[in-house]
């Protein structure tokens, strides 16, 4: 905690909110965005390998996003317009959180609008709109090595990347379809990035493993527990790791959005009572908005829901 | 020594997030032109440019290694101990960052840190300060990070470069990353990034 007081530093108080000034710009010390930004270029260079990184308790607990927090305050800067997203949804507390944090400690403009956000964060989910060439994508992540629960030793690990043996992750997606007749792994899908790493995409629904892949947009990894940075740099071959005769398949919905009648978007499953009453929205709740501002109504939205009301 | 010491950044924390934006952009995008501005004033024949590099990356946990040209001027050296704290090495594998000021004198690429297997990000990242960085001509390149194929024309460059690199691809993922500055801009190669044959 001692970097937050930092008075040391010359800091144009002129270009940054008065309730910055007891902080460094986006909170951290100088030296550890220094550490922080090496990472991030090494982990650009060799796309979807783990760089470890002396990663800092933050003013908030492990699981929170510290990660993706200390990747983002790295790379801000006082142009930057930030969105933060938890599982889709711009106005959860997590969310919340991390967009107050850094509207205090950096002065930075803020957004729940994809199009108007240069860096967006995210807790395990990627933006239903396609992203922008210059937008960056920080992810906030739990478990960054994909075979850990296959391979409890970092020693072997390391080595399995080393050696580019993935074999264990096959077997584990073949057991997949030896016990349920398809690959039920249905989040943090493991992705093979530009031929050569498999990587972890995060526990996102494998709904969004096709996004990552040519897309226009940076994605930055980071895990703040497990103190790895990772990297897929812009238009770069991410594949989601399959079978010949069970290919992947992302997850299909049976109706489309109850609110704003999207089909072929990721739906959160609502329960409206007790009686087994229930609804199926879009988990993206700026793709839901725009759709309903311009007119798009689905089969349990009240009459003259105005754009932005809350559900 | 009575040499007075030039100044760093004028704003350290805004000018080294520029910098290292700049850097990460190019990285992204290899083979593109970003825009580098900046203002120091650096003892010859450190560039600004150069500079910024190492004032926004370098630091105790970073050693930096410097070409014969900018090792021949004590007040280089002198320059970027007192504004990073870095130490300067003498064994270029021993650098995170290699800043060169004459390219085509330099060691070659595998003179540097490669990294392991295990550990491929443990690689000196050599940044060379160049004449020329033009995109839309010159050198093409694929890789990740670039749509289809990207051109940049970089001058000068050692004069078996493109072995050099050929070499330094295939010892993927280990690697050294070559970042190019030029008076205003920056351009990267990292090592996933290969450069066709021309013709």
């Amino acid at each position: 905690m001692r970097a937050a007081m930092r008075d040391d530093l010359p800091f144009p108080r002129t270009e940054v909110g008065k309730e910055t000034e007891a902080y460094n710009f986006a909170y951290l010390d100088e030296q550890t965005k220094r550490m922080i930004r090496r990472a991030i270029l090494k982990a650009i260079a060799i796309p979807g390998y783990q760089v470890p990184f002396a990663s800092r308790e933050m003013p908030m607990p492990y699981g929170w996003g510290t990660g993706g927090v200390q990747v983002t305050a790295a790379v801000l800067g006082p142009d930057d317009v930030l969105k933060v997203i938890d599982q889709g949804s711009d106005d959860t507390t997590n969310a919340v959180s991390i967009r107050r944090f850094f509207a205090k400690t950096a002065g930075v403009a803020t957004t729940t609008k994809t199009r108007e956000a240069t860096l967006i964060q995210t807790r395990h989910r990627i933006p239903e709109e396609p992203l922008r060439d210059g937008q960056i994508l920080v992810y906030q992540v739990p478990i960054p090595e994909p075979l850990r629960f296959l391979e409890p030793r970092e020693t072997e690990t390391r080595k399995l990347h080393a050696l580019a043996d993935y074999g264990l992750m096959h077997v584990k997606l073949y057991e997949d379809i030896a016990r349920h007749g398809h690959i039920a792994t249905t989040y943090a899908y493991p992705v093979e990035v530009a031929g050569r790493y498999v990587m972890d995409p995060s526990p996102t629904p494998k709904f969004d493993n096709p996004k990552m892949d040519m897309c226009a947009a940076l994605q930055l990894f980071g895990a703040g527990r497990e103190k790895r940075i990772y990297a897929v740099p812009p238009h770069t071959r991410v594949r989601s790791l399959d079978f010949e005769d069970h290919p992947f398949r992302i997850q299909t919905f049976k109706q489309p959005c109850a609110l704003c009648g999207a089909e072929g978007g990721y739906l959160d499953e609502v329960v409206l009572d007790d009686r087994g009453g229930r609804m199926f929205v879009c988990s993206d709740t700026d793709f839901c908005e725009e759709r309903r501002a311009a007119g798009h109504r689905g089969a349990m939205a009240a009459d003259g829901d105005a754009a932005g009301e809350t559900r | 020594m009575s040499i007075a010491l030039a100044p760093g950044f004028t704003e350290p924390v805004f000018d080294a997030q520029r910098v290292f934006r700049a850097v990460m952009d190019a990285t992204a995008r290899p083979a593109t032109v970003q825009p580098l501005a900046t203002d120091l004033a650096p003892p010859a024949p450190l560039t600004p440019e150069l500079a910024a590099v190492a004032l926004a990356l370098a630091d105790h946990e970073a050693p930096l290694w410097l070409d014969a040209a900018l090792a021949a001027v004590p007040a280089v050296a002198a320059y970027l101990r007192f504004h990073t704290g870095a130490r300067i090495v003498e064994a270029p594998d021993e650098a995170a960052f290699a800043l060169v000021a004459e390219p085509d004198a330099m060691p070659p690429l595998g003179a540097f840190a490669v990294g392991t297997d295990e550990y491929p990000d443990r690689s000196t990242t050599v940044v060379m300060a160049v004449r020329r960085l033009a995109a839309g001509q010159g050198l093409a390149c694929e890789g990740p990070g670039i749509l289809g194929r990207a051109d940049i024309a970089i001058a000068p460059l050692p004069g078996d470069f493109l072995v050099q690199r050929a070499a330094n691809r295939a010892l993927f993922p280990r690697g050294v990353d070559c970042v190019f500055v030029a008076p205003g801009s920056v351009a990267a190669l990292p090592r996933t990034t290969q450069i066709l044959p021309e013709g």
